[in-house]
């Protein structure tokens, strides 16, 4: 069977500059996928390809089956929520969320009961006849989610829902939105620089960097194997260590930096080879004393930061190898307990994700 | 807690403010005056007022400034409107630079140069075409529509510019095609700087003496124009009447213009 929708070889030139370079990937009905990337690396400009505002120097878009490359934004099945929302400051909330229905030549009566069905959806209700501008940041998101919602787009594109809400808001907003996807079983492609946001959104997650999608996977798999540097980096934190592969020994492969590291992977690797080894925080273990586990240094802890549900410890190991760890409180922490200032460090071998270099 | 205002400041504002308003003060109050002598105050009258009325001359005057003004700021507004969504929606195409200093340099021309140049190619047209026959209403409102068609271009810029150009993004993604989009959208949210627009052009038109005095013909003489002209024969204070007048109408549409515009401010 045919994807949903199948994005083939999409570039995009302004001038020289390649914005969107040769990119590729479907989407299957009812996933929600999230762009990823640093601001600048062509995300938007992608999402821009999908609603129809900008043209593409190569490729195309299917959506359903349907070539999308000479259909207006009017005409595509097709939904943009903008970053800034774009509501029409002239209108009431109802006629906003009516205005691509009444576009489609809806009776006014069938207009009338599908906004009202909308405004039920965003928790709405009884806010159809005030104006957006006396709506709050959240009532405003949520009244751009209806209007995009109101013509049932079998793609609803999403330009960094959250970046405008604060923080408690936005995971709230965030929920939300899942649920409103799933009950409506709507295609999301949601555009964001926020890799936290991203992670708890989507089905499957594209980073893009300078252009291209570097990665497409769940996302687990952007998290835990990250197949590049950049993704790695980009998403959550990390530590990276330089090392040469040395050699096989039983189940693990040996690998020489300013420490010997074991490592156990399904990687095919050559000796010599040099690879940048990276490690999560929350994967390294700090000890006063040492475990004699696989894998343990002695370390100084230059650095510390209480988050509340942990601690995060920069630490420096022999050869100046600079490592970040994270602790998460267990039990409860307390105020008066004393930072260590040097301890050891353990990771189990198969923690390691292994990066060429 | 009340910041006073340095007397100093107080003071250059006051002066200020009586400079540009006590001299039209003046004016109204002799407006007034039951002397036909401008400097000597003989009582109160409003005998100027009617003899405005009968005054033939003057009412023709005003009726062809006020068809000229109304009929130049609407070719103005119009024109300028087009060339405001040119500059701000497309960002590049053949000849923008050549439009945007044409279409700004009548904003700094001198009116004798604006006026003279007028004059000289409507002889020219004349010559060529066999129109406009002679100079007239038509001339005149064709030269003032020119360029009010500049400043309107002006207002009606910055207010596009300062929209949202993602409401008619968002209005096209939701099915609407132009000119719908134009009229729902983007209209209704610079209307109130194309009322401004209409507002200056129309008062531009309405006391504009010099280029009106190149291009007006027999029987096209505009109100500045008999005022002036009236003046030289010796000031009577039937004009300070209907300067007064016009000085009524003008607030009144400034006025209105204002409460417009902050209306739609406040709703913002």
């Amino acid at each position: 069977m045919a994807p949903f929708i199948r994005i083939q070889n999409i570039s995009k030139k302004y001038g020289k500059l390649l914005a969107v370079d040769n990119v590729s990937f479907n989407l299957e009905k009812g996933e929600l996928f999230s762009l990823l990337g640093p601001s600048g690396c062509g995300k938007t400009t992608l999402l821009r390809i999908l609603a129809g505002f900008e043209i593409t120097t190569e490729g195309y878009v299917e959506i359903d089956g349907q070539d999308m490359v000479d259909v207006d934004p009017a005409d595509r099945p097709v939904n943009i929520m903008f970053q800034n929302y774009a509501l029409f400051p002239h209108m009431s909330v109802s006629n906003n969320i009516g205005y691509g229905l009444k576009r489609a030549s809806l009776p006014d009566n069938e207009i009338k009961s599908r906004v009202s069905e909308l405004l039920e959806l965003v928790h709405l209700n009884g806010m159809g006849e005030r104006k957006p501008s006396t709506l709050s940041g959240g009532q405003r998101q949520r009244v751009a989610l209806a209007r995009a919602l109101a013509r049932r787009p079998k793609l609803l594109l999403l330009d960094e829902p959250l970046a405008a809400l604060d923080k408690k808001l936005r995971s709230e907003t965030q929920f939300e939105l899942c649920k409103i996807q799933e009950q409506l079983g709507t295609t999301f492609v949601v555009v964001t620089h926020d890799q936290e946001e991203a992670m708890t959104l989507s089905t499957r997650i594209g980073v893009m960097n300078n252009g291209k999608l570097v990665q497409v996977g769940t996302p687990n798999e952007i998290y835990e194997q990250p197949q590049t540097t950049f993704v790695a980096d980009f998403v959550g934190e990390i530590s990276f260590i330089e090392v040469t592969v040395k050699e096989q020994k039983g189940p693990y492969w040996l690998m020489q930096g300013a420490v010997p590291i074991h490592v156990s992977t399904g990687a095919k690797l050559r000796i010599n080879q040099k690879v940048n080894l990276a490690l999560r925080p929350e994967k390294i273990s700090l000890t006063s004393k040492s475990t004699g586990k696989i894998n343990e240094f002695p370390v100084k802890v230059i650095d510390w930061a209480f988050y509340g549900a942990g601690t995060q410890y920069r630490v420096v190991g022999p050869g100046g190898i600079n490592l970040k760890l994270y602790e998460s409180h267990n039990i409860p922490s307390k105020s008066n307990a004393r930072q260590p200032e040097t301890g050891f460090i353990n990771f189990s071998p198969d923690s390691i994700i292994i990066l060429e270099r | 807690m009340r910041r006073d205002v340095p007397l100093l400041i107080k003071a250059l504002g006051i002066a200020g403010f009586g400079i540009l308003y006590i001299p039209v003060m003046i004016m109204i109050i002799y407006s007034f005056n039951s002397s036909k002598l401008v400097a000597v105050w003989a009582g109160f009258s409003t005998k100027w007022y009617k003899e405005l009325w009968t005054d033939d001359i003057l009412l023709t005057a005003l009726y062809k400034s006020l068809l000229i003004g109304v009929s130049s700021a609407t070719i103005s507004t119009v024109f300028g409107l087009l060339i405001a969504i040119a500059f701000v929606r497309f960002s590049v195409f053949k000849g923008r630079l050549i439009l945007s200093l044409v279409a700004s340099a009548p904003l700094v021309m001198p009116e004798a140069v604006t006026g003279l140049s007028m004059l000289l190619l409507f002889i020219a047209m004349e010559i060529s075409f066999g129109w406009p026959s002679g100079r007239g209403v038509d001339t005149i409102m064709i030269a003032h529509a020119t360029f009010g068609m500049c400043f309107a271009a002006v207002v009606i810029q910055t207010r596009l510019r300062d929209m949202d150009k993602y409401l008619e993004e968002a209005a096209r993604d939701l099915g609407g095609r132009q000119p719908f989009v134009f009229l729902s959208i983007t209209l209704p949210l610079i209307l109130p700087s194309i009322i401004a627009a209409w507002l200056l052009s129309f008062t531009l038109s309405f006391d504009d003496l010099v280029i009106a005095s190149f291009v007006s013909g027999p029987g096209s003489s505009t109100l500045p124009i008999v005022i002036f002209s009236k003046i030289r024969l010796g000031v009577s204070p039937e004009i300070n009447a209907i300067a007064t007048l016009m000085i009524l109408t003008i607030s009144i549409l400034v006025l209105f213009g204002s409460i417009l515009v902050l209306k739609r401010e406040d709703k913002k």
